[in-house]
Order: C-alpha cells, then structure tokens, then sequence
C-alpha cells in the first residue's frame, strides 16, 4: 500500500482563497461576490489585490446569485461564496433558474459544508447540499479533499465554462496531495490501488480512507482508495474498473444518505456492475454543535467507521 | 426611432399578437401582456439603443433588457419579433412542444433578444443589476433596462436588490414596474398589499418617476427623464400607472385574465377590437 504524509494541517477554505487569487491574477474576468463572509470564506486575498472586481452583497444570498448571473451574462467570471447552507438551500431556485437554467458562467464557492463546520450546529451545516447540486442538469459539482487540491480545483473551475458547485469546509484537516497537482474536473483520481475492496471518498473522507487502508493493511486486506473529488459529472468507467476489479465497494462522504456520492456510485454500479455496497455517510438526520473531531466520530465519519464499512462489503462477496 | 403614431399601431398589433398566441396555445398570461404592451413596444421601437442583427447574448456595445416578470412573454416575444429578432411567424409556435418561445422566457434554446431566464418572479432585477455592474467594469456606457410586476414587489429578493443598487450606485440601469394594481389571486391590495411603491423606492435610495403606462406621450416623457436621471449615482424606478388587460373591454382592470386563456370566441371578441395594422403572424 501507498502511504501518505501530511505535510500540515490546512483548511481547504484556504485553498480556496489561494486558488481564487491566483486565479484572479492571471483572468482579468474573474470577479468575486459575497454576503458578509468575506474572510470565512477566504476571499481577502482576491478582494485585497482587487477591490474594483469584488462585490459586497451584505446578507442578502439571493440576490447575490442573480447579480452573478447577470456579470456572467456580461462576460465575467463570477465567484459567489458564503457558507455551504447558505449558498445552496437558501438559494435553490435562483441558481435552478438563474445560472443552472440560465447556463450562466458562475462557480458556487461553498465553505463550512457538512458536519465539520463544528459549533454552530444544525443551523450552519449542511448535509444535504451535493443532492441538491446533483440534481440540478448542468451543475458541475466538486469537493476536494485537502488545502492543496481545493486551490487546483479552484483553478481548473475558474477556466471551465460552466456552472460550478465548489464545496469546501472550516477545519485544518490533513494536506497531502502534491502541491503542483493538476485538477482535472470529471476525473477520479487514484490514489492507491488494491485487490479486495475500493473506498470511492470524497471531501474530507478522503483522508479517513487513507487511514482506513493502513488500519486494514495490517489485518492483510488490500484497499483501493479513489478520491471522487468531482461527484457530477461522475467518472463512471474509473469506478467500474475498479468496482469489477475488486469487487466490494463502499462509499465515503460527509453529506447524509440521500442524493450524495453514495448514490451517484450506486446508480452507476446497479446498472454496469452489481457488487456489494457498503456506505459511510450522515444518515438522514440534521447534525448538532461540537468540535469537528467528535462530529465526525459521532455521525460514524472517520476511519474506523471506513474500515468497519470494508469489512462488511468484504463478507458479502460471493 | 417610432414615432408615437407608429407606436400605437405597432402595440395594438402586439395585441392581437398577445391574444393570438395565448388562445393558440390555449395557456398564459394575457392580462400583464397587455398591461406591459405600450411600454415594452417604447422600449424596443423607440428609447433602446440595439441592434437585433448583432445582437449576442452578452448585450456588449447595445442598451440591455432584461424581462423580470417572465409571465409577460407573450407581449416580449411579439415586440421582439415585430422589431426583427426572429421570424414573426415563429410566433405561433409559443408554448408548444420543441419551441424557442417557451412558456417563461429561456435561453436553452437560444432565442435572439432572451439574455436570462425568468418566470420565477423576483430575480430579474439582480441580474438587470449585474450586467449593468459588467458595464461599468467593461467601460460601456450602454443602459440596462429592467420590466417587474407590482405584484412581483411582494418577493424578498425584489428589495435585496433595491438595496443593493444603491448601495454600489448603479445609475446605468432604468427598472420599471408595470403597476397594475393586480395579481393572480386578486386585486395587489386585497392579497398581500405593496404599499406606497413610490416612498418605498425613495427610502431604498432610488430616483423615482412616474408615467401612464397607456399613452405613448407619458412613456417617452418619463423614459427621456429617466435617462436624464443616469450617470448620477443612483439607480433609476419607472413607476408605469397600467390597466391589467387594457385594449380589450372584457380583460380591463380585472385580475380575472391574469393567467388564462380565452377560447375561440373570446378571440375572435377581443380581435375585433384591435386593427390588425402589421398584418397577423
């Protein structure tokens, strides 16, 4: 098996900002809108660098998604970013009619999402936001996994012509993919190969899988780790030859059961190549307040629960 | 540019238009049609700078529109065929199968003068508001014109976006409310009423004018006043005073035809009632 080191905790909000202020000095099209999170959501850099290019919305989400339909119309490129809930749930139909319908140029920039944005509670934290994304026709839908792929993936949204759901988080968690990496949207990336189960992973989870591998490398079985950092659209032949090759799968994601990568896994397995699927997610509940840490231990997130998926999925292989 | 005796031939041809497509398609919205008709007709015959032969998407170099209140198709995709965006007789496609002239404005199919989707109300006026802030960035000093419904007016985002104009001095952007009084399940002060549209405008911190929505005198008075009013820091509200329904006497000031269809009778009724001046799609 692969091991990887990480380099340092990061949060991959960071990478967010990076990317987007890289990506604004080399696109003088790229403008940046947000409603009152500003620097929660990392956007300082760019508005620093161009404060003619960044619009203040104040607290006021959906007008904020029409104002970017309307630039994109004009030929920016508009980077919309606030909370994950808050640009996602509160707004669904403005960017169902307005930059989905409307194929407006826009990339969604949605931090603090999922169970990992900690103390605020149910209120701020969205498990639901990937299902609501997917559903959309058009919607490009990312979450990367550490610091160094949200600023790659960022980037590589930034060129993409398209609507763009770009879903991040809050805590420094492990950074461990290269530096330079080239983003590649649609494409799942390998990240270890093995012969007896896969773990699709995303976001946050990715790392559980990791960990997951070594715990299980130990008792001899051998784990395929693919982190699935573009859910929509889905790298469907990658999880096939891997989901045939190993035959047992489980699905890891921080988002709840319904319409998450879990589903979108399944739906591509059930049709091509019916194996066991075991899955690692929220459930269907609304999370509560806590350090990320003990969310992810308690919503049945982290490696062991990983591990513990793999077994299963392994025990039901004919 | 239409003078006012060419502009009341053109929008009672419209008219005929609106009734017309919306009996054929046995669905939609002809009472905003009809109320929006005279301005929509100003708008594009007379006070927009555009170009229907060059015209792209991403309004560039021409005077933009944006139709908020989506409903009011019927009437927006007459005066863009009438003023040369596509083929009028593409018009007797509206709401069927396979057609660019969807129920609700679309740009999925690409339909020359459509830039943004609407139907779901509210929304218009933040994107009006974007592209106008697109050309202040791009250094083009063309307008952006925007069309809302009073009833419209009951949507949050409707003053999200008021504040948001005027707090970053959009003065390249002209809205107009066609204020008919009505909405779908009734007369606007019997449903959820708007209030004092005109105060409510001032104290958002917008410059606000009033016109008659019917006489094209008024409209090319209020709309000379209103680009007057551009370029000096603050965003600009066309009050338009309409008749929901107006030019047909069974359809005036009733919400009754907010959103239904007349049969065949109906219009050939309503028909009688407007000259067919530009000869029928």
């Amino acid at each position: 098996m692969r091991h990887y080191t990480n380099t340092g905790n990061k949060d991959t909000r960071s990478g967010f900002g990076a990317g987007l202020y890289e990506a604004g000095q080399k696109d003088g099209r790229i403008v940046a809108l947000a409603a009152d999170l500003a620097s929660s959501v990392k956007m300082d850099a760019f508005f620093n660098e161009h404060p003619d290019r960044f619009f203040q919305c104040g607290i006021a989400e959906a007008n904020m998604i029409g104002v970017a339909s309307g630039l994109a119309i004009s030929g920016k490129v508009p980077f919309v970013g606030s909370f994950a809930e808050f640009v996602t749930g509160r707004v669904y139909d403005q960017i169902r009619q307005e930059v989905a319908y409307g194929r407006t140029n826009v990339k969604i920039a949605a931090s603090h999402s999922g169970i990992t944005l900690g103390e605020d509670g149910a209120t701020h934290q969205t498990m639901e936001d990937i299902a609501l994304m997917r559903a959309l026709p058009g919607m490009v839908v990312i979450n990367p996994c550490d610091y160094n792929q949200t600023k790659a993936a960022t980037i590589a949204a930034a060129v993409y012509d398209g609507p763009v759901y770009l879903r991040f988080g809050r805590p420094a968690v492990p950074n461990f993919t290269p530096e330079d990496f080239k983003f590649e949207i649609g494409k799942a990336i390998v990240l270890d190969e093995g012969s007896d189960a896969t773990v699709f992973a995303t976001g946050h989870l990715v790392w559980e899988a990791l960990q997951a591998s070594e715990i299980l490398d130990k008792e001899g079985i051998s784990l395929e780790v693919i982190d699935i950092a573009t859910i929509k659209p889905l790298d469907e032949e990658a999880v096939i030859a891997s989901a045939s090759r190993t035959g047992a799968v489980v699905c890891a994601e921080e988002h709840n059961a319904a319409g998450g990568l879990g589903e979108a896994v399944s739906y591509v397995l059930a049709r091509r190549c019916p194996v066991p699927v075991e899955f690692v997610n929220g459930g269907d509940r609304f999370g509560q307040s806590g350090t990320p840490a003990e969310l992810m231990r308690e919503y049945g997130l982290d490696a062991v629960n990983v591990a513990d998926a793999v077994r299963r999925a392994i025990a039901r292989k004919k | 540019m239409a003078s006012i005796g060419e502009l009341k031939r053109i929008s009672t041809q419209v008219r005929r238009d609106i009734i017309r497509m919306v009996t054929g398609a046995k669905s939609g919205h002809p009472g905003g049609s009809m109320s929006s008709a005279d301005i929509l007709t100003a708008l594009y015959f007379n006070i927009m700078e555009h170009d229907p032969s060059t015209w792209e998407r991403d309004g560039k170099g021409q005077d933009v529109f944006i139709l908020s209140a989506g409903h009011l198709s019927p009437a927006y995709y007459s005066v863009l065929a009438r003023c040369g965006y596509f083929p009028v007789s593409e018009l007797a496609t509206f709401r069927k199968l396979g057609t660019r002239l969807q129920g609700h404005p679309s740009v999925a199919r690409k339909l020359p003068g459509v830039a943004q989707a609407s139907g779901s109300l509210g929304q218009g006026l933040s994107a009006a508001e974007g592209i106008a802030l697109g050309k202040r960035l791009d250094g083009d000093s063309h307008l952006v014109y925007t069309l809302v419904g009073d009833g419209e007016c009951e949507e949050g985002q409707i003053w999200e976006a008021a504040m948001f104009a005027a707090h970053h001095k959009i003065d390249n952007l002209i809205a107009i409310t066609d204020w008919n009084g009505q909405q779908i399940d009734g007369p606007i002060d019997q449903i959820a009423g708007v209030g004092d549209l005109r105060s409510k405008w001032e104290v958002f911190g917008w410059t606000v004018l009033e016109g008659n929505a019917h006489d094209f005198e008024s409209i090319l008075n209020v709309f000379a006043e209103a680009k007057a009013m551009t370029g000096k820091g603050k965003p600009v509200m066309i009050l338009m005073r309409s008749v929901m329904g107006e030019g047909v006497d069974f359809m005036a000031g009733t919400n009754k035809w907010h959103g239904k269809a007349p049969n065949q009778e109906q219009c050939e009724t309503a028909l009688s009632q407007l000259e067919e001046t530009l000869g029928d799609y």
